[in-house]
């Protein structure tokens, strides 16, 4: 039965982080933004706090009950959505589960799942983080991975360097968090030779080498690693050992690609999150200086303001119902990777369009920074980049629809 | 609970409106057009379906409740088929069911039955106005209230079956409110003008309706002395042409797959070329999204939600132009054989530039 009523455990969800963003958020937005690399641990601490509270371990959904119906990914979907919106540099700051632990999810056995995720409910705030883009490949990942792993008795060794890892320094510096690096047990296999390892905090010839300094979402760290003869137990290679070593299996590709069903609804979310506070903010100061918007009239009856309005109100709820589903289906445990890419293609054109727009129409008011639409602006457009460019995620829908291999279409 | 999966029962129906749509419409569709007729046996085939009558209740001679999703699921599926047909098939809808929204009683006993029991019959709405700017909540058509009930003038267009209707559903502006007004056929004052040469939509007869002082009882007006709101009619005929637009849309789309990967350039079908696969990315990108929000505005109409109004505007707004984006795309996709009449993109494209404009048309 198609329904979109809001579930009760999900309203809640929203008014506590409506909250948090409005309280812990929106204040320090400006600050985080001009202090490039300053750790945001108010937010952090006080995050850690209300996620242990509500016996999560982070955003990221972990074990579901049997019974009932099952709602986590889409409660996190709203979450993400209206955190986002407080500010989307400071969500990335989000303690717990994040990218690392999608893939621990994703691609882990339980007993994995348990000895990584099990440090999010400890006493401190712990990150945990992914590393695939190597410096000379992105979008071309996971088939160019140059990072090699090679197994001496009962470890791993692991040389080369990631970069642009999100939180890479507060997983592996600033807590006792972790690092998913995909690395290959066989170059000569390409994609098939990848695998996901767990490399933890504190682990010799692990090294952050680089911060980088961004157009955007500031007070989210971007790491560079370099992996030097790093040594790591055996049983720190992600899945089951008798599946993963077979030299040809493609499950180590497989498990980065099902990390991403989860994950690309989560950063379209996000993206419609910064969309909506763009859209909420441009309205409001349209409002104060006496512009009413009037719904129901055709075009060639509406001011040039009221056509953009519109225009981006269909976009961001169409975008928002579309995201929601994709979520729904990993709920469901349906196949998601079309609804994920799609959603995330036109969110990441939704939000770069609205805010670039909203920065437009409101002249002198949207170019300063007396206001966040710039900060927004600038926010915006790392959505159309990471996860996956709009250009891969195109890629990955038409593959779907024409029903093409990569051989096909690339 | 949020759900994007329909129940059986929806999932039957739209079925069997799918064989409909492809087996009977879409064969149909370009003879129709260019003959500027549709067959009546497959108006009745399709009326036969039991979509309009499946949401009238047993009391007024249908067989079910009604539901705006389930309408707009149908409408999409058979829109996908030919839109000048669905429009036919789903006029009388037009005129029932704002009846069952806002009628009295005694207009419900009246005139539900006649229109639902039995064959298709012509009962249709007459909405739409001759203007640039035409707006459903401010029409030019007037209504006076007189010692003997209301004097309605004005002028309407694109209504559909004028020439062989048995009654229309007349919305006029009454003191500043959309309201609407049950017109026999026959009644003094009424001119139907000369069939109406459109864009697309060939197949469908429309007409100009002219109305002189036509005089109505009293309880012709909906609801009688009160009147009923209009609002939920136009918002259930926005979502009915925005659903029915994600039907043209995905026929374009669904055309346009198999042509790119069987059509080569320089010995690769061009499918494989980006510059086509991400057209084609976007298109069904655009239909997936469009979709949720016509759902949702479905959704939204039939648990009367505050916002119901204003988030079927939205969803017309959108699919109005993902059907011009999509519908283009599909004759560009096919190049020079978009243009050409052998392939259906291009009444697709000329039937998509018209959604805006056909709000009034059908109802689900």
């Amino acid at each position: 039965m198609i329904s979109f009523e809001m579930p009760e455990k999900i309203e809640h969800a929203v008014v506590l982080a409506e909250t948090i963003a409005e309280n812990m958020m929106r204040p320090v937005s400006r600050h985080f933004d001009e202090n490039e690399h300053e750790i945001p641990w108010d937010y952090i601490e006080f995050m850690h706090t209300s996620l242990k509270a509500l016996g999560g371990g982070g955003l990221t959904p972990g074990k579901e009950k049997k019974e009932g119906p099952r709602i986590s990914f889409q409660r996190m979907a709203f979450q993400t959505e209206m955190l986002s919106w407080g500010d989307v540099g400071l969500w990335l700051c989000t303690p717990g589960g994040g990218l690392g632990a999608a893939a621990v999810n994703a691609a882990g056995t339980d007993e994995q799942k348990e000895r990584f995720l099990a440090r999010h409910r400890g006493e401190k705030p712990v990150f945990d983080a992914f590393a695939l883009t190597e410096p000379h490949a992105g979008s071309a990942m996971p088939a160019e991975v140059r990072t090699t792993a090679v197994r001496d008795g009962d470890e791993w060794v692991l040389n080369g360097e990631k970069i642009f890892i999100t939180a890479g320094h507060k997983a592996l510096v600033d807590s006792q968090g972790f690092l998913v690096v995909w690395a290959t047990i066989d170059p000569e296999a390409r994609r098939a030779g990848v695998r996901p390892f767990v490399v933890e905090a504190g682990t010799p010839g692990c090294k952050v080498t680089k911060l980088e300094h961004k157009l955007g979402i500031r007070a989210s760290d971007t790491a560079s690693v370099v992996l030097d003869g790093c040594r790591i137990p055996f049983e720190n290679l992600l899945g089951s050992p008798e599946v993963v070593q077979k030299k040809k299996s493609e499950k180590g590709f497989k498990g980065a690609m099902a990390t991403f069903d989860a994950t690309r609804p989560v950063v379209a979310a996000s993206a419609l999150g910064i969309a909506r506070a763009t859209l909420e903010k441009l309205k409001e100061l349209l409002a104060e200086r006496g512009v009413e918007i009037r719904y129901g009239l055709p075009r060639s009856r509406m001011t040039n303001l009221e056509r953009e309005i519109v225009d981006m109100e269909v976009m961001l709820r169409s975008t928002w119902l579309l995201t929601l589903k994709a979520m729904w289906q990993m709920d469901e445990r349906k196949p998601n990777t079309l609804a994920a890419s799609m959603s995330k293609v036109r969110a990441g054109d939704v939000v770069v369009k609205i805010t670039q727009r909203a920065v437009e129409l409101l002249g002198p008011l949207g170019y300063t920074r007396e206001y966040l639409l710039e900060k927004w602006f600038r926010d915006a457009k790392i959505n159309d980049l990471y996860e996956g460019t709009g250009q891969i995620n195109r890629l990955i829908v038409a593959r779907q629809i024409l029903d093409y291999t990569r051989h096909e279409l690339s | 609970m949020y759900s994007f999966e329909p129940t059986d029962e929806q999932r039957m129906l739209i079925d069997a409106v799918h064989r409909y749509a492809e087996n009977d419409l879409k064969p149909a569709a370009r003879e129709a057009e260019e003959e500027n007729e549709l067959p009546a046996n497959l108006i009745e085939k399709g009326w036969e379906l039991g979509v309009l009558q499946a949401s009238i209740p047993e009391a007024y001679g249908g067989f079910g409740e009604h539901s705006t999703v389930t309408g707009v699921l149908a409408a999409e599926e058979m829109a996908c088929g030919d839109l000048a047909a669905s429009l036919a098939v789903m006029a009388p809808g037009a005129f029932v069911l704002p009846i069952l929204f806002g009628g009295s009683e005694e207009q419900k006993t009246e005139w539900i039955p006649a229109v639902i029991e039995a064959e298709w019959k012509p009962y249709v709405a007459a909405l739409i106005e001759p203007s640039f700017d035409f707006t459903p909540t401010e029409m030019n058509t007037s209504a006076k209230k007189g010692k003997q009930g209301y004097t309605l003038n004005g002028v309407k267009a694109y209504v559909p079956f004028a020439d062989q209707a048995k009654a229309f559903l007349v919305f006029a502006d009454l003191e500043g409110e959309t309201q609407a007004f049950i017109v026999p056929a026959d009644a003094e004052g009424i001119r139907v003008g000369e069939r109406e040469k459109l864009l697309g939509i060939q197949a469908l007869p429309t007409f100009r309706l002219e109305l002189e002082n036509v005089l109505v009882p009293e309880n012709a007006r909906l609801a009688g002395e009160d009147g009923a709101a209009v609002e939920r009619s136009i918002a259930n005929a926005q979502v009915a042409t925005a659903a029915m637009a994600l039907g043209l849309s995905r026929a374009a789309l669904e055309y346009a797959i198999p042509y790119a990967k069987e059509r080569e350039v320089w010995g690769t079908p061009i499918a494989q070329k980006q510059s086509i696969a991400f057209m084609l990315a976007e298109m069904a990108i655009e239909i997936e999204a469009i979709r949720m929000l016509v759902w949702e505005a479905a959704w939204k109409l039939d648990n009367s939600k505050e916002d119901a109004a204003k988030t079927a505007y939205l969803a017309l707004s959108g699919a109005s132009d993902m059907a011009m984006m999509v519908t283009d795309r599909a004759v560009q996709v096919l190049g020079g054989h978009g243009y050409i009449r052998e392939h259906p993109v291009e009444l697709w494209m000329r039937n998509g530039r018209g959604i805006p404009d056909f709000t009034g048309l059908a109802m689900v």
